[in-house]
């Protein structure tokens, strides 16, 4: 018996999210009174990863592995949890563990439960509570299969540091080819990810126009924020769909989300509401947004922001 | 399962890949987006009060999608949900935007793994080329039954998927990945994982008197199955505390103060 964590690596580097889910890992490995396994790609090299937390350490090794491919991946997990006899299994909720988790699962055999908020209440019987409802609500569900499958939300637990080292093993899977071919990517190397970013600066249609993004540009761009807007502002083509954040487009579980020019819908809120600290910009001290925000200033945004950007530069510089 | 695929493929080989597409869109019935969230019977069950149930959203998107396959191609859209009577509603709204026949399969929606079970048993008595589902329901978030049930048939699987295209048996997709987007060819079988993207907001069709009227007169199967067992029983639920009231600040300087010195996020 054992936990194992599947960690994410980008070009070889461990993400955050996965020195996040080791230290989860690590503590529900010490709550069940086992060793938590961390299975990594081959090109993670032999970074440290006993400081977050990890025991052991599973190298998998294969050359239909070195870009990800979600179905060749959940194989190659399945068979490292096989190996090293996980009862749980640990993924994270980034786009591509949420692609290969549901395969994985079938593979184990295991219910799956994504967006886990804390460490289980308890592990016997085996009850975890995950937000539903899309963040509106928790629940609290037991789980009865052999092998269990839970995905931890974003930003929901924080990374802890170890001392100790790790032994490596590894592991050559056997695999059955991809059915897919990725042919193109394309991906913007200079940009914060909404999916990574500690800082997101979202703006709405009270921006009046896309030709005044430039402010929300600037304002990431000194905080090193990712930029997010507001359903209607991609649906008129202002900004790309891949800036829309809420219920029915990207989640936001961010240290810090300040929300420029929106009204606060309750469908906006509930895909943003798991970040930690809500700034609001807004005219109106009816909007919505208020009720939901830490702190807000009630304001034009085209006085405020400018002066916000060069505010934040000075305190860059001060307390650089 | 993986004999599905092999039969599949020998039909197709036959045919040359010819022929029209079947294609298989799976709806969740969920509630309404901005329906209050509650719960009854000591937090045990979702309290259906007042709440207005709707097409999830993502299921949405893939609907009209596989709506163009039929009026560009010929293609035939069957519409499945897993639930009780009550989902039918639901099923019959996609009969009047334009699907050909719905299902029902009367399995109570315990949990991801049961519903993905359910629907790969129904696939496995038919002989779908193409099953598109949505990224995620808008009730549990699970965003697991597309990978599940694909894995369950041996059928390829693309998520998030934000553009289709399909020409003779093979499938460009367009996948949003953290950052930018990859373009997916692979062959069907193949079941998809959708969300706005594959068509606009603006696409998304209303109901019409017509289509309302033809509605009722398309098939609506209702398939009674023996559920698998479920291993994921929800045993209650939460709402999360209320929030105390903003700090309203009266300038930047101030803002910046509480960002960095109480919240310390800066
Ligand atoms: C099924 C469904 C799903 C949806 N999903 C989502 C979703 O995922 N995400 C989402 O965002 N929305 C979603 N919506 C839409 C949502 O209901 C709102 O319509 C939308 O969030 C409003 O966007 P907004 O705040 O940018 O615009 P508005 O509501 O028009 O608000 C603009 C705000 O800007 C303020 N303002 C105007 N001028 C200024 C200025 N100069 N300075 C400062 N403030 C100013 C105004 O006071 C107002 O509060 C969904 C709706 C439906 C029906």
């Amino acid at each position: 018996m054992s936990v194992l964590v599947y960690a994410e690596s980008d070009q070889g580097i461990i993400k955050k999210i996965a020195q996040e889910l080791i230290s989860y890992g690590r503590a529900l490995a010490d709550q069940l009174g086992t060793t938590l396994y961390v299975a990594v790609m081959a090109d993670v090299g032999t970074q440290n990863l006993a400081q977050y937390g990890a025991q052991q350490i599973v190298h998998i090794e294969h050359e239909a592995l070195q870009s990800f491919s979600a179905d060749a991946f959940a194989q190659a997990i399945a068979q490292s949890a096989k190996s090293v006899e996980a009862e749980v299994v640990l993924v994270s909720s980034s786009a591509n563990s949420r692609y290969l988790a549901p395969m994985l699962a079938v593979g184990l055999d295991a219910a799956y439960v994504p967006n886990c908020t804390q460490l289980p209440l308890s592990t016997s019987p085996f009850q975890v509570t995950h937000s539903v409802y899309t963040n509106k609500a928790e629940a609290t569900t037991e789980m009865t299969s052999a092998v269990k499958l839970i995905g931890l939300a974003k930003n929901a637990f924080g990374v802890s540091h170890f001392e100790g080292t790790a032994q490596t093993t590894s592991l050559t899977p056997d695999l059955n080819p991809s059915k897919c071919h990725v042919s193109a990517t394309d991906r913007a190397t200079d940009k914060v990810m909404i999916a990574d970013a500690e800082i997101v600066v979202s703006a709405g249609r009270g921006l009046k126009g896309p030709e005044n993004w430039h402010l929300i540009e600037d304002l990431a761009e000194v905080l090193g924020a990712a930029t997010a807007c507001s359903k209607p502002v991609s649906d008129l083509g202002w900004r790309p769909h891949s800036e829309h954040v809420g219920q029915t487009g990207k989640p936001v579980a961010s240290n810090l989300y300040i929300a420029i020019g929106i009204s606060g819908a309750i469908q906006h809120l509930a895909g943003i509401n798991s970040s930690k600290v809500k700034v609001v910009i807004n005219t109106d001290p009816e909007a919505p947004f208020f009720k939901a925000a830490d702190y807000g200033i009630v304001g034009d945004a085209f006085d405020v922001v400018p002066e916000l950007i060069e505010k934040l530069k000075q305190f860059k510089t001060l307390n650089a | 399962m993986e004999g599905i695929v092999y039969l599949y493929n020998e039909i197709k080989r036959v045919q040359n890949n010819s022929f029209p597409m079947k294609i298989l869109v799976c709806i969740s019935h969920v509630p309404d987006t901005t329906s209050k969230i509650n719960f009854t019977d000591n937090n045990t069950k979702f309290d259906q009060n007042g709440v207005q149930y709707v097409i999830n959203p993502n299921d949405e998107f893939g609907l009209t999608r596989a709506l163009w396959f039929k009026e560009q191609q010929g293609a035939s859209v069957h519409v499945i949900t897993v639930g009780d009577a009550q989902c039918e509603p639901t099923l019959r709204k996609a009969l009047a935007i334009g699907a050909d026949e719905a299902i029902r399969v009367a399995v109570p929606a315990t949990d991801g793994l049961v519903v993905a079970k359910a629907l790969a048993q129904i696939v496995s008595e038919d002989d779908y080329d193409l099953i598109i589902a949505g990224r995620e329901s808008l009730d549990y978030n699970g965003g697991m039954v597309p990978g599940m049930l694909a894995q369950l048939t041996g059928f390829a699987f693309v998520n998030t998927c934000i553009k289709l295209d399909i020409d003779h048996g093979k499938a460009l997709a367009v996948r949003e990945i953290d950052g930018g987007k990859e373009t997916i060819e692979v062959a069907l079988p193949l079941v998809i994982g959708g969300q706005k993207g594959l068509v606009e907001e603006s696409d998304l069709r209303i109901p019409n008197m017509r289509g309302i009227m033809q509605a009722r007169s398309k098939p609506l199967h209702v398939k009674e199955l023996t559920p698998v067992a479920s291993t994921a029983t929800t045993l209650s639920y939460e709402k999360p505390a209320p929030k105390e009231a903003v700090t309203l600040v009266s300038g930047v300087d101030e803002l910046i103060d509480l960002l960095h010195k109480e919240a310390k996020v800066l």
